[in-house]
């Protein structure tokens, strides 16, 4: 697996990726011509409101969308391969051994009255057609790479702790080894002690197996502190994409800046901040402007509507 | 609406409790209707909160301060210990439920605005009722312009009065509950994670209406939340909690630039921090583990006037100007309990949160 970090050889590439939810008399757009394009190894995250479209996204890119969700526009390649062309077999290949997928809720990812054992141990029969007691050593060898116990193997996911629980699911996605994982806000419901014990071993394990990862939270500072480069999200179009440190410092977009803000800092003074939304509504976006080292942005006019509130 | 003067900052400090636990225990039967285990929510937790200031209380999942409010709010009845609310020994002096009377003291604000206003009912109908049932207003005049001023209050328009719960957003409804426990006009509010489930971009704006109520209205509240940026931004004080007990306490900025237990510095050290230098250190992070389970050391070894002890949650104080005081760092908190709650991620899965293995 390359572990070349430039962007010369993506793993995805999203070309004006547009999904409608298609209605009886109208149709609403979810995301708007979006593009973006994640690196090998590298950690690309995608921020934003409830709302905003990421999480259309994440679904977009792995073929989930159903009814009335379309996508109407667009390309998305993984590795060369024109995803939206997949026929059924293919989707099914390329899911999960291509592209892994980590939801929020880890409870709501795992059987409950199956043991993590027998559910580890599916993926290797399913998938590599193993036997039986070959894939439960496969299993143990997961569990392992996740640093909790084989013994564990015989628990019911109700028996493991929530940060267990989201580092067992974890460790099923990069089972099949893929080349991109997508995670859908996978700490939101953690603390934040677990949050970051969690975070740290998906960096090992990323930094082990090589894998891409496309980041999707509505927490700035969490984003900002383990992705290389991010995009921000707003009423499903990409207003800004930078370095995430870059785009830290110098937020250009006000929506960008807005959002960082949004946040209460841990140090220095204690000073007042203003909440964003309810007032912000956001104008035109006619094209995406480049402003060098990888740094665009969306010239955009931010109007202002008294009251408004999606 | 109200005449209550309001305290300056300096006259804040020096303002007696409106809230005053002492020995605050709460256990929670385990198993089955006979089984006799049961498990430790709150031990001996002693708290004060002063009129017209914002207390919070921090803490991951299951460290008691949820069930601390909900013992306040007379929701669970505590095992043991005592809790004076503005001057009243509740729990000698108030029945087993909480009276209109108490409700009209102490208001509750809860995490989900979604569940905490009934679909059927308009936003006039919650705010109207509240004054209603508490006879703050009399005639309809009276009550509309109560209304007008309540929404007001809290930021919303009057003409949202007569719309519906799901025609608002999460911060309107949140703004609606906060607004219904204003209506009663009480002396303290106690507020469960009211920012938890609203999304990031209307959270500053519930907080900045919490900073507004304080100093506007001199309204004490008690802040319930997980996050140490939220508290800091929007608390006089904070107090952490851990394991059912306070380790620590101070005002908001000082407790933050300078925590003292360990347990403080761990949860401080995990939150997302773009402009902290440094990263996530797995050694430094299993030292404070260890520490908080067990130090046999305390930076406040020798201090005359509270000895350390290993036994008895001693306070030390930090620094008196800004009540910041630690427990003291030899303490050994009450072992299973705590090693559960700080177990989540141990490494090697020693961490099972089995609570109801053989209980049955």
């Amino acid at each position: 697996m390359s572990t070349d970090h430039t962007a010369d050889v993506p793993v995805l590439e999203v070309e004006g990726l547009t999904v409608e939810y298609v209605g009886a008399h109208r149709s609403v757009v979810a995301v708007k011509d979006v593009s973006f394009r994640i690196g090998a190894g590298e950690v690309f995250g995608l921020a934003g409101e409830s709302g905003c479209g990421k999480s259309t996204v994440a679904n977009a890119l792995m073929r989930l969308l159903r009814d009335p969700a379309v996508i109407t526009a667009g390309t998305i390649r993984y590795r060369g391969r024109d995803v939206l062309a997949m026929r059924p077999e293919e989707l099914r290949a390329f899911r999960w051994k291509e592209v892994a997928m980590v939801f929020q809720s880890a409870m709501s990812s795992l059987n409950p009255v199956m043991t993590v054992g027998d559910q580890m141990a599916d993926i290797f029969t399913t998938h590599e057609g193993l036997r039986r007691g070959e894939a439960r050593r496969r299993a143990a060898e997961l569990l392992e790479l996740v640093k909790i116990d084989p013994s564990r193997l015989r628990a019911y996911p109700h028996q493991l702790s929530g940060g267990m629980r989201q580092r067992v699911v974890i460790a099923m996605a990069v089972a099949l080894r893929p080349g991109l994982l997508i995670m859908d806000e996978p700490t939101t419901a953690l603390d934040v002690v677990v949050q970051q014990e969690i975070m740290a071993q998906i960096g090992e394990l990323q930094r082990e197996l090589g894998f891409s990862i496309l980041f999707i939270t509505h927490d700035m500072s969490l984003m900002i502190e383990i992705s290389h480069r991010m995009a921000v999200m707003y009423g499903g179009r990409l207003v800004e994409t930078a370095p995430s440190r870059e785009l830290f410092a110098h937020p250009e977009h006000p929506y960008t800046h807005a959002l960082i803000n949004a946040f209460p800092p841990l140090t220095g003074p204690r000073r007042e901040l203003t909440a964003l939304a309810e007032e912000l509504r956001l104008g035109p976006i006619p094209d995406l402007e480049d402003r060098g080292s990888g740094h665009w942005v969306a010239p955009t006019v931010l109007a202002t509507t008294p009251g408004g509130g999606a | 609406m109200t005449t209550e003067t309001v305290p300056s900052p300096v006259a804040r400090a020096q303002a007696s409790p409106v809230i005053s636990l002492r020995g605050l225990t709460k256990d929670f039967p385990l198993g089955g209707l006979f089984a006799r285990r049961s498990v430790r929510a709150l031990d001996g937790v002693a708290l004060d909160v002063r009129r017209g200031e914002i207390m919070a209380l921090v803490g991951e999942s299951g460290s008691g301060k949820s069930t601390i409010v909900r013992c306040l709010a007379r929701l669970e009845k505590p095992t043991a210990g005592s809790m004076v609310v503005d001057g009243e020994d509740v729990l000698k002096t108030q029945p087993r439920h909480a009276t209109r009377a108490y409700r009209g003291t102490v208001q509750m604000v809860f995490q989900d605005p979604f569940g905490s206003l009934n679909p059927v009912h308009p936003v006039s109908h919650f705010l109207e009722r509240a004054l209603r049932l508490h006879g703050v207003t009399r005639g309809q005049e009276e009550t509309r312009a109560a209304l007008d001023e309540l929404m007001t209050t809290v930021g919303l328009s009057p003409e949202l009065l007569s719309s519906y719960p799901h025609e608002l957003s999460g911060g309107q409804r949140q703004r609606v509950a906060i607004a219904r426990a204003l209506a009663v006009e009480p002396k303290v509010v106690l507020a469960d994670e009211p920012t938890s489930m609203l999304d990031v971009s209307v959270r500053v704006g519930i907080l900045n209406l919490m900073r507004r109520l304080r100093d506007q209205r001199g309204l004490t509240i008690l802040f319930i939340t997980h996050d140490l940026a939220s508290a800091r931004y929007v608390a006089d004080r904070t107090t952490v909690m851990f394991a059912g007990e306070l380790v620590e306490s101070g005002e908001s900025l000082d407790l933050m630039a300078r925590p003292s237990h360990p347990y403080t510095r761990l949860l401080l050290s995990a939150v997302p921090e773009p402009n902290r230098s440094t990263g996530y250190d797995p050694v430094e992070r299993a030292r404070l583990r260890s520490a908080v389970l067990e130090s046999s050391t305390c930076p406040f070894d020798g201090d005359p006037d509270s000895p350390c002890s290993e036994t008895e949650p001693v306070r030390h104080v930090v620094d008196a100007v800004t009540d910041h005081w630690v427990r003291c760092h030899r303490y050994r908190p009450s072992l299973e309990v705590a090693r559960r709650a700080l177990a989540t991620d141990i490494a090697r899965g020693t961490d099972a949160p089995d609570q109801d293995r053989g209980s049955r």
